[in-house]
């Protein structure tokens, strides 16, 4: 499983990755690995407007489906509508596969969401609760 | 929750175990979809251990099993298997079943796990002196292999020619080394393939001397998420969606196996009554036109009106679509129908296509 260092993460396995105002939002490994292949995503309309905690996306696997929330408050201003045709990029490139751009209106949000390895400690937990 | 006798397999082949109807069975192991194609393939294994078997026996046999059940049984032969549904008095299903007949006064019935139970008192209660109804279910595993490879995995284990065995056709002794096991052609794949039954102490070897043999063919054990995607893709009913109490095999498309011309038997009534007024309401075939996944439940709509639900929704792995089985007002059924199916709150377009998603690949 990895985790990248330079990344802020949630208790609901979305990955940020922060430039300037605007927040990149994606899904974790741990999450992709646990939902196994994705066969469907459903993205935000470019424009709409989020609360951090909202739903942000939607992806299915073959026999569930997970909401992708938004860790920030702001507005949509990119969508990868790549995802659309080819979902099973997030499991593929699972921190290339962003599913949204937020311009945030508030960037002291951020200081809620978790470092790497404060993530790594809940992923960690996690593990060893299943096994 | 219920173990089958390859629990030990699941944990071994790391599977993601969960409840299903009271059991403790793997969803999946390496992932529905890579087990889905290796039995489209090549080859799968499933663990079935946790289907009901019940044997029926006497002089009456035939006779009691005719009214239990809307297939005709006189026409087979012995070492032959038939399915059937079996009806309430209004018609609705209690069960599907598959029959087994060694001959006109022994019988085998392999119903569903969540249904033993309700099965064999639906049996126990109709009853007739000269037979005799035994649940057997805890004394046999179930192993079903599945795909274009089955035969030719199988067949390295055992010197018993694996071709005799015809299409829905048995064979109760064939011999793999010392152990003995009862072996069909059949499945719920829509592919090839045998069910085999042994004793709960000669499944774990069987397992194993299967996934080994199966190697060079590329077997993968496969899950319950890989069993309902194969056999939805064919447009094989599941006990609780397609079929149920209060939907009829008219409804859901099984007229073939509801032999209105035979004597007596228990649902006939109401069947010939929904036959002879028209059905109000049918299972068809829907594929998405807008982007959605429709899932069990999910409610569909012409226009305002509610016109039914979705029974079974999946995305596809063969045909990579979204694509959907749903119990529909009659009025909405002609193929190219356009209908909208709510998912999540959206209205969202599919359309009704013919059956079954992707032909079966029988060996006959």
């Amino acid at each position: 499983m990895i985790i990248l260092n330079n990344l802020k993460y949630t208790n609901s396995h979305e990955w940020v990755k922060v430039d300037g105002n605007n927040a990149y939002v994606g899904l974790t490994d741990y999450a992709q690995i646990h939902l196994g292949q994705i066969v469907f995503a459903d993205l935000p309309e470019v424009d709409s407007e989020v609360k951090a905690g909202d739903q942000l996306a939607e992806v299915e696997s073959v026999k569930a489906v997970s909401e992708v929330y938004s860790p920030v408050s702001g507005k949509v201003i990119e969508i990868n509508e790549d995802l659309l045709d080819n979902p099973g990029n997030v499991n593929e490139d699972v921190y290339g596969s962003w599913f949204a751009v937020i311009e945030m209106i508030d960037t002291a949000e951020l200081d809620a969401l978790l470092g790497s390895e404060e993530y790594e400690k809940l992923c960690d937990s996690l593990n060893e609760e299943e096994a | 929750m219920k173990r089958t006798p390859l629990y030990e397999k699941h944990l071994k082949h790391k599977g993601k175990l969960i409840d299903f109807g009271g059991w403790e069975l793997p969803v999946e192991y390496t992932g529905i979809i890579p087990e889905h194609e290796a039995v489209r393939n090549a080859a799968g294994l499933f663990d079935v251990s946790h289907m009901g078997e019940v044997t029926v026996e006497g002089e009456d046999a035939e006779k009691y099993i005719q009214k239990m059940v809307t297939n005709d049984i006189s026409t087979m032969n012995a070492f032959q298997i038939y399915y059937s549904p079996m009806c309430y008095p209004e018609g609705g299903v209690v069960d599907d079943l598959l029959i087994y007949k060694y001959n006109k006064e022994k019988y085998l019935i392999v119903v569903n796990a969540a249904n033993t139970e309700k099965d064999f008192n639906w049996f126990q209660a109709h009853v007739a002196s000269k037979v005799a109804v035994k649940d057997i279910s805890s004394e046999y595993a179930q192993i079903a292999i599945q795909g274009p490879k089955a035969e030719q995995v199988l067949q390295k284990l055992t010197d018993t020619d694996l071709d005799t065995i015809k299409f829905f056709h048995f064979n109760d002794d064939v011999k793999f080394g010392s152990v003995t096991a009862f072996i069909s052609r059949n499945g719920y794949t829509g592919e090839d393939g045998f069910e085999i039954l042994v004793k709960p102490h000669d499944a774990g070897t069987l397992w194993d001397n299967i996934i080994e043999a199966g190697k060079d063919e590329g077997i993968l054990p496969a899950g319950l998420g890989a069993r309902d995607t194969l056999r939805f893709e064919v447009c094989l009913p599941l006990y609780g969606h397609e079929i149920d109490s209060s939907i009829t095999p008219l409804e859901a498309g099984l007229g073939y196996f509801v032999k209105l011309d035979k004597n007596d038997f228990i649902g006939k009534d109401a069947l010939a009554l929904q036959k002879a007024s028209g059905l109000k309401r049918k299972v068809v075939a829907l594929e998405m036109v807008d982007r959605g996944i429709p899932r069990a439940g999910f409610e569909v709509f012409a226009g305002d009106n509610k016109i039914g639900h979705i029974t079974t929704g999946s995305y596809s792995p063969t045909l990579k679509k979204s694509i959907g089985l749903a119990l529909l007002d009659t009025e909405f059924t002609a193929e190219d129908t356009i209908v909208d199916v709510s998912i999540r709150g959206k209205l969202l377009k599919a359309k009704v296509i013919k059956k079954p998603f992707y032909s079966k690949k029988y060996k006959k």
